[in-house]
């Protein structure tokens, strides 16, 4: 397969992604949606390396799990944070920084 | 062979996708998220990035899926109302999935960029292999790979204050003006007169 | 030292004497405050006669300098010099001015003992001096402008010096806001003759206008109109004549001093300075002249009917003005200036002397309650016969051949300015006549009840203090002239000052005797070289023949007062019956207040109402509101987007990416 159905895979699932974090309003789905956006973009770097021919994008695909990873550990401290204090899990809810 | 197993792995993947956007329950949307994973480590096999699809097996699928398990199963799996709060975001949404999908397909399919219409060039046979992927983590890229572990670091220990269990009163105290700040809107009268008495006594 | 020091010392003498006084107030007293300021005007006197022994010294052509100390504004085009013009026309009104002024300076010092404000009385009155000073040394506009200012500020501040009158500081407001109208027309006036001649400074400008303008261009007649408006704010000349009478209020020593003596000629002067430019403006020359007569004639018919003694010596120095603005606008410069001394001595002397009557009737002016002074205060009537005298041009008084010199001039001149000469004998007839109407009305006859008490005590009658325009009661605090009064016969300050005055009065006109003597007429003229109209010099026979009309015409006058307040007094009241709307029109003033308040005071008080109303609410208001609202109501609108929801933030972030990737696809194809 040439390279192009990778990368319009990507886009596919980075938009989805996208369309995710748009309706869901769940913080742990958001997020989950999030790691869909960054697999989608792990995966046009992979393809891309290998189009490229250098193992570059590879390790560029590692450090960016490295990143989710550590996002998602954060995230997580929120939610559980946030459910600690009794506070709704729901991003509507959670709306003082309004203007 | 290799279109087959593409195929398959795509539509795993967008089954995953679509599984994580629409299930109800989060809890079933991580395990859709982890079908999507397993699917995403096939594609990069099939693009000689072995090592890479291994860490993505073990590391990504085996180690912060499991961290999302155990939160879901701490928060529990509360599904949330249908009822949309913002008007117009449930019929914009998709309409601007779709038109990012739309950009970006027509931005790679309309590229000038001929390498993307090939099956890439022919590679050593140690490609994706973990020595090459080590040599270059450890000898080029030392500096990217030395900063990641340190935002792990960083990353671990904003998780634990975050989430930490503070001393008894604090969290009264905490709870007491948040659970106060919380309905502020809807009920200001009652915010008043809960918060001081719990605050600076117990201190 | 130059003419030109001494000059500035005079100008310098006076200030320092106001801020000394003004500064020392509390820790100098009175009698030492009124010798500052009497010995500043006086020094500044004796250096006056210095400047023009110096002056006396050189050649009759080069009797001119201009002095400055410093540049106030050197740039653009500018150049505006803190700067004096000394000549024989600044000469003679310093002399003038500080002659007077030391003499009134020395009166006041008498007459004021008994005021609570004695000290700012004197800093008043030198600043004045000074004011004035500066307006006839000045050698550049901007400065005479701002020598006018001051003048103006200072009438302002002597009108309103009993502050607590209510009518004093109406006066005083109205005068301040005519005199601002007149200084609007001089700046204007000023501000065209930089546009068309590049500078402010006289000796450019009356070297370059004529050849700059041609005669009778419209530009030059504009800027002498401006100056007239600003002469004839000044010195109270139709229509802008109505604040003369209500400044009356000041204490008499300011009258004599300001409204009559020195503040009101400074239009006579302005004229006379910018000869040059009204010689090249004929149709302005005419207007000035007309305004003059008919000043002249109309104070006079309003000066008959007056009751109130200082208002009608008001109306007579506006009438006597008039004389000198029509001479020096038809080209009489020396004659119009002859007359201005002439009139500060026996003008002054008449108030000074209307000051003593005032005291002595417990500071009420009506005349209508005097009579028989003759017998109470024989010194102060004597004086009052003498000024009389001279206002009405009797054979050999100095009034008699400075008020004649100007008509045999405008005879001399002809076509339509022989008219003048009949108009200006038909004034000197009436002005002879509300004189002597004065003198008959308060010297002969019974005495009346005030004058009968000082004749019997020996003390001046003690009323109630009063203001006499409304017979309102007031106290004896500061701010009202209180309830002791001076008269000359027991202040001999004030009975010196009269007596040199009344010298001058009847002394002055002999240095200018037709055929006989030329002592001013020849120091003066070199000033007005540059102006053809100097050159027309009326015959000494014709000069003599004006003054024999002139002085059978004051007899006459005389006579027919004496006939009427005198031998027949029941016959001013039989006229007052049968010719009553003459008469009304006369008592009240030709309606002149009245016509100004309908079309200038009150729609400007409609304008203000309108702004206010109209103006400000909808306008103004709108505009700072409006503006207010568009904001806040802009901000309301982007507001809406902080809705807090992080769900449309997502939304607007991916929507600007999308668009931005859209860009760039669309400009990459």
């Amino acid at each position: 397969m040439s390279i192009e159905w990778y990368v319009v895979l990507s886009s596919l699932l980075f938009a989805t992604g996208a369309m995710g974090i748009l309706i869901r309003r769940s913080p742990i789905v958001i997020l989950l949606c999030l790691e869909l956006m960054l697999n989608a973009g792990n995966l046009a770097l992979v393809a891309f390396s290998r189009m490229v021919g250098n193992q570059q994008g590879q390790v560029f695909a590692l450090v960016v799990m490295v990143v989710a990873a550590c996002e998602v550990v954060v995230g997580m401290g929120l939610i559980v944070a946030i459910f600690r204090r009794k506070l709704p899990l729901d991003v509507d809810e959670l709306r003082e920084l309004r203007g | 062979m290799e279109a087959v197993l593409f195929f398959v792995a795509a539509i795993g993947a967008l089954g995953g996708a679509i599984g994580v956007i629409a299930m109800r329950n989060p809890f079933y949307s991580v395990l859709a998220l982890i079908v999507h994973l397993f699917s995403l480590a096939i594609l990069f096999l099939l693009l000689t990035a072995a090592f890479v699809a291994a860490a993505q097996v073990v590391v990504y699928a085996g180690a912060v899926m499991v961290l999302y398990v155990f939160v879901v199963a701490y928060v529990g799996g509360g599904t949330e109302s249908a009822w949309e709060s913002i008007p117009g975001q449930r019929l914009l949404a998709p309409l601007l999935g779709l038109a990012l999908f739309v950009e970006l397909a027509v931005a790679v399919l309309a590229s000038s960029l001929l390498a993307l219409g090939q099956d890439g060039p022919q590679v050593s046979s140690g490609f994706g292999d973990p020595a090459a992927i080590g040599y270059l983590l450890l000898e080029k890229f030392l500096l990217p790979f030395e900063a990641s572990s340190i935002l792990l670091l960083l990353a671990a220990v904003g998780a634990i204050v975050l989430a930490g269990r503070r001393s008894e009163s604090a969290v009264e105290s905490a709870t007491g003006a948040a659970s106060a700040g919380a309905p502020r809107e809807r009920e200001p009268d009652e915010a008043a007169p809960v918060a001081p008495p719990t605050g600076a006594p117990t201190r | 030292m130059s003419a030109t020091t001494w000059a500035w010392l005079v100008l310098l003498l006076p200030l320092f004497g106001s801020i000394a006084v003004a500064l020392g107030f509390r820790a100098i007293p009175a009698r030492v405050a009124g010798v500052i300021g009497t010995a500043a005007v006086g020094l500044a006197f004796l250096c006056a006669i210095a400047a023009l022994v110096n002056l006396l010294g050189e050649d009759a052509e080069a009797r001119h300098h201009a002095s400055s100390l410093w540049t106030y504004a050197g740039a653009a085009g500018l150049d505006i010099k803190l700067g004096i013009y000394v000549d024989q026309l600044s000469a003679f009104m310093m002399l003038v001015v500080t002659g007077v002024s030391a003499l009134i300076h020395l009166y006041s010092f008498g007459y004021m003992r008994s005021d609570e404000g004695y000290h700012r009385f004197f800093s008043y009155l030198n600043f004045f001096v000074f004011s004035m000073l500066l307006l006839v040394l000045a050698g550049n506009f901007a400065l005479l402008i701002v020598g006018w200012a001051f003048v103006g500020f200072a009438s302002y501040a002597l009108i309103s010096f009993w502050y607590r009158r209510a009518t004093a500081t109406r006066a005083g407001m109205k005068a301040f806001v005519i005199n601002v109208v007149g200084d609007i027309g001089l700046v204007l006036a000023a501000f065209l003759i930089f546009r068309e001649l590049g500078t402010f400074d006289y000796s450019a400008v009356f070297a370059q206008a004529p050849h700059t303008f041609d005669r009778g261009e419209w530009t030059v007649t504009a800027i002498c109109l401006l100056l007239l408006v600003g002469a004839f704010a000044k010195s109270a000349q139709i229509p802008f004549h109505t604040w003369l009478p209500d400044a009356m209020e000041g204490p008499t020593p300011v009258s004599s001093l300001i409204h009559a003596a020195t503040m009101v000629t400074a239009g006579v002067y302005l004229i006379a300075r910018t000869h040059v430019l009204f010689y090249l403006a004929p149709t302005a020359a005419d207007i000035a002249a007309f305004a003059g007569l008919a000043t002249l004639l109309i104070a006079g018919t309003i000066a008959i009917a007056q009751t109130d003694l200082k208002r009608a010596i008001a109306y007579s120095t506006m009438s006597q003005i008039g004389y000198m603005i029509m001479g020096v606008s038809i080209g009489a410069y020396a004659q119009g200036l002859f007359h201005l001394m002439t009139h500060a001595f026996f003008k002054a002397l008449l108030f000074m002397t209307a000051g003593s009557i005032i005291s002595a009737m417990a500071n009420r002016q009506d005349i209508d309650r005097m009579s028989g002074f003759w017998r109470a205060m024989r010194f102060t009537s004597l004086m009052l016969v003498i000024g009389g005298l001279a206002l009405a041009a009797f054979p050999l008084t100095s009034g008699f051949f400075s008020k004649d010199s100007i008509l045999a001039y405008a005879e001399a001149r002809g076509g339509i300015y022989t008219w003048m000469a009949i108009g200006g004998y038909v004034g000197a007839f009436l002005t002879a006549l509300y004189t002597f109407r004065l003198v008959f009305r308060v010297l002969p006859g019974e005495p009346c009840e005030e004058a009968q008490h000082l004749i019997d005590t020996g003390e001046l009658y003690h009323g109630p203090p009063i203001n006499p325009a409304n017979e309102e009661e007031e106290d004896t605090e500061i701010g009202f002239p209180g309830a002791t009064h001076h008269v000359a016969e027991g202040s001999w300050p004030m009975a010196v000052a009269m007596a040199v005055l009344a010298a001058g009065a009847l002394f002055a006109g002999l240095i200018q005797v037709p055929g006989v003597d030329n002592v001013l007429f020849g120091f003066l003229e070199p000033a007005f070289a540059d102006s053809p109209l100097s050159a027309i010099h009326p015959t000494v026979g014709a000069e003599w023949r004006g003054l024999a009309i002139g002085g059978v015409i004051s007899l006459v006058g005389i006579g027919f007062a004496w006939f009427l307040w005198v031998a027949r007094p029941e016959l001013p009241a039989l006229f007052r019956r049968q010719l009553r709307p003459v008469y009304l029109l006369c008592l009240n003033k030709w309606y002149f207040d009245e016509a100004i308040d309908f079309l200038v005071v009150r729609p400007a008080l409609a304008i203000g109402r309108f702004a206010d109303s109209v103006f400000e609410r909808f306008v103004v208001d709108g505009l700072v509101t409006g503006t207010k609202e568009t904001v806040s109501g802009a901000g309301g609108i982007v507001r809406v987007v902080q809705s807090g929801f992080v769900r449309s933030y997502a939304l607007l972030l991916l929507a600007g990416f999308a668009g931005l990737a859209l860009y760039f696809l669309l400009s990459s194809s």
